[in-house]
């Protein structure tokens, strides 16, 4: 499960690897946007993917971080792989989304952009049922959790749910509890046993990039935080619960830019452990973080679909289809 | 070439040097202001001192002095024409209407100075908020009115046997202060609490269903709840006079006339005020709260249980006091139920038993002074009863965050100050 390449997207097929890419310099937090000549920063395929990245972590947070906690009724461990065929979804009859078809490989960060109307977040609302919760709400095709389909009939939404955890644009920490019993909320709503909860507390805040700053009032309330790191909390209380996939619906799009950076960095520092879908209106955002692209366009009337896929340094850089180019390049959208 | 690009240095290095220590500035053009500590920034740059500078905080003002005048000047001048026409030129009228005709008088005046001074968009502005204002000061007049009137009433008769003693061995001929209404006011607690226990976890159960349910029956329900408010009280009290009381009196004790049947009757009272209340509040909860809760593999009902009721509990405390403060004022669902008692009776369950409302109805009726003005210090302490619930909610209620806040800002200027002195 946590090897990530022994699925052979055949979207991968036929691009070059890069050679010569040292995996332990930090490719993903470029200073500047440098899209334009992305095509040597292109990550490898040879497993760079969890390459180090240069948030600084002192070896004893590094220590915490990657600890084993054992959670009682949770996710079995490590990152899994989504893919969804055929998906479409309709809202009240209407079809809003069309054939897509992506492989999210595991513990790789896969970015979904266009412009606003065209699916991206119904697309994410698909990958772990939150779709079903809006009435009228329809939908077709499979999604496969590491090969099985989650709209299988022996497959409980809970327990999907569980598995894929979700972060919104709008930060939504529980305001009746502390940062404390936030980041282990997760347990209490999914009726999860953990042994040492203090201990899956710091690491969740630290995996999070949210420890240092809040381990000093853990029994304040969760809602006296700023902006982003309620945002960062929220991340706290998604990995709590160890998910295979955490989906992000535009995480930063409420946060300033500082707050920006530091989640982008915590994405990063996930990459490897779990599989990130991210969606971003923000292009240099989806190219910093992003190991796999999906660009979803809606025609006037029309559903959306995908209309490219790929490597994200192959997106940016020499889309096949010119309205990438276009959107890419920020010529509309 | 050269010496273009080295121009503006030899100028910049001109200025430098002739520049004689320019007085530092604080970024805020004045020089060694004092800027007040703040809980975000106890400024650690460095502030230059000097003389400081005073400043002394101002508000605009919305009414300026000639403002207050024209007002002032209007209201004396409508007063004395009214006395001039309804006192000396013809035969005048009540006091009522001398009050109205003053008012009259007087908003007519306000407008034609105010026009004359600032035009007549600011005089029908001015006349606007005077009406407001003085319907507002209108309001308030009956409730005073009534509070001071019940004070005034009820004090003679209370003294501190009127909350440790009942009527027993009471006749008409003793002073109001003899005897007291503790049975009463033990009866009112017990009907009230029995009755929340009631309908508090019904209507928040059915507020529950009417906002967190799918179910097509919500929209009948709602009806029925409101039809509920509706509910003419007395009715409530017939219902379980005539369902329970009639029928079974003579057979089950448990269903005679005592506390516990009152209670039934007031939780029919309090119920749609709680549901209704309880509903507005889980209504303001948002619904990112319950997607982030379903979002990590909850069901919907530990999403009610654990994230939605524990966010709305502050406007459930809220719920609570209106239905408390709905159903413990009234005396019609009492009189077939609890029917009134002379006497302390602790048992709900067995029994007439008095409450407070019943205690003012039953006093007032009576033929002696007594009576009436023991009638009266029951009202007021029913509305003291009221005031204290109220308080209580408000307390236990009230916004933790804010005055967490509050706290912490004055502990950060604290810190300030005390390193301001040590430096």
């Amino acid at each position: 499960m946590s090897d990530t390449h022994v699925n052979v997207d055949p979207l991968f097929a036929g691009i070059p690897d890069v050679p010569g890419l040292d995996p332990t310099q930090p490719h993903h937090y470029v200073a500047e946007p440098t899209w334009v000549d992305a095509g040597t920063d292109t990550p490898s395929l040879d497993g760079s993917a969890s390459a180090p990245v240069d948030v600084p972590l002192d070896a004893q947070e590094r220590a915490v971080a990657t600890k084993e906690i054992r959670l009682d009724g949770g996710p079995p461990p490590g990152a899994a792989t989504l893919e969804s065929r055929e998906a479409c979804a309709w809202f009240g009859g209407r079809l809003v989304l069309e054939g897509v078809n992506l492989v999210m490989p595991a513990g790789e960060v896969t970015a979904l952009i266009g412009p606003s109307g065209c699916g991206k977040s119904t697309f994410l609302r698909l990958l772990n049922r939150m779709h079903e919760l809006v009435p009228g709400a329809q939908l077709d095709g499979e999604i496969l959790l590491d090969g099985e389909d989650i709209y299988d009939r022996n497959m409980r939404a809970q327990q999907v749910r569980m598995r894929i955890g979700m972060v919104f644009q709008k930060p939504n920490p529980f305001p009746a509890m502390t940062i404390k019993e936030n980041v282990l909320s997760g347990l209490k709503l999914g009726r999860i046993k953990c042994s040492d909860k203090d201990a899956l507390v710091e690491q969740s805040l630290i995996r999070a990039g949210l420890w240092k700053e809040v381990r000093d009032r853990l029994h304040e309330p969760g809602g006296g935080l700023s902006g982003g790191q309620q945002q960062r909390l929220c991340i706290a209380r998604s990995l709590a619960v160890h998910p295979n996939v955490l989906l992000m619906d535009e995480p930063c799009s409420a946060l300033d830019p500082t707050s920006t950076r530091r989640v982008e960095e915590t994405i990063a520092e996930l990459r490897g452990n779990v599989t990130v879908v991210i969606v971003t209106h923000n292009m240099q955002q989806a190219h910093r973080v992003s190991d796999k692209c999906a660009f979803f366009l809606a025609a006037e009337n029309k559903p959306g679909v995908v209309v490219e896929q790929g490597l994200t340094a192959k997106l940016f850089s020499e889309p096949d289809d010119p309205r990438t180019f276009d959107y890419v390049t920020g010529q509309f959208g | 070439m050269t010496d273009v690009s080295q121009r503006p240095l030899d100028v910049a290095a001109d200025i430098d040097l002739t520049t004689t220590d320019p007085a530092p500035t604080n970024g805020q053009g004045l020089p060694g202001a004092v800027r007040e500590p703040t809980a975000l920034g106890a400024p650690g740059a460095v502030i230059p001192r000097s003389p400081r500078v005073v400043r002394t905080p101002r508000r605009p003002r919305e009414l300026n002095t000639a403002d207050l005048m024209t007002i002032v000047g209007s209201f004396v001048s409508a007063v004395c024409l009214c006395w001039l026409i309804f006192s000396i030129l013809t035969k005048g009228v009540g006091w009522l209407g001398y009050g109205l005709s003053v008012f009259v008088v007087f908003l007519a005046l306000v407008w034609i100075v105010t026009a004359d001074r600032l035009g007549a968009n600011a005089a029908t502005d001015r006349v606007v908020s005077t009406v407001i204002f003085t319907s507002a000061f209108v309001i308030m007049v009956p409730l005073v009115w009534l509070i001071v009137f019940v004070i005034q009433k009820g004090w003679p008769a209370i003294s501190h046997t009127f909350f440790v003693k009942d009527q027993r061995g009471i006749t008409p001929t003793q002073p109001s202060t003899a005897g007291g209404a503790a049975h009463a006011i033990v009866g009112t607690i017990e009907q009230v609490g029995l009755a929340l226990l009631w309908s508090l976890p019904l209507g928040v159960l059915t507020a529950v269903f009417l906002n967190e349910s799918r179910s097509k029956w919500r929209r009948p329900v709602r009806i029925v709840v409101d039809a509920m408010s509706g509910l003419p009280s007395i009715v409530a009290g017939l219902f379980i006079y005539a369902v329970f009381i009639l029928p079974y009196a003579r057979t089950i004790p448990l269903f005679g006339f005592n506390g516990f049947m009152a209670s039934l009757a007031l939780a029919m009272i309090m119920l749609p005020t709680i549901t209704r209340t309880v509903e507005v509040v889980l209504r303001l909860v948002p619904d990112g709260l319950r997607e982030a809760s379903l979002a990590m593999g909850s069901s919907r009902a530990r999403t009610v249980w654990s994230v939605v009721l524990p966010t709305a509990r502050t406007g459930m405390t809220t719920a609570v006091v209106l239905g408390i403060a709905r159903a413990v004022g009234e005396t019609a669902p009492l009189l077939f139920t609890a029917f009134g008692y002379d006497l302390m009776n602790t048992n709900p369950f067995k029994g007439a038993q008095e409450s407070l409302p019943l205690f003012v109805y039953r006093n007032i009726k009576k033929p002696a002074i007594s009576a009436v003005e023991r009638g009266f210090a029951g009202a007021l302490v029913l509305m003291g009863l009221v005031l204290i619930l109220f308080m209580v909610a408000r307390f236990i209620g009230r916004d933790r965050s804010k005055s967490q806040a509050r706290r912490n800002r004055r502990r950060a200027v604290a810190q300030w100050i005390e390193e301001q002195e040590a430096s």
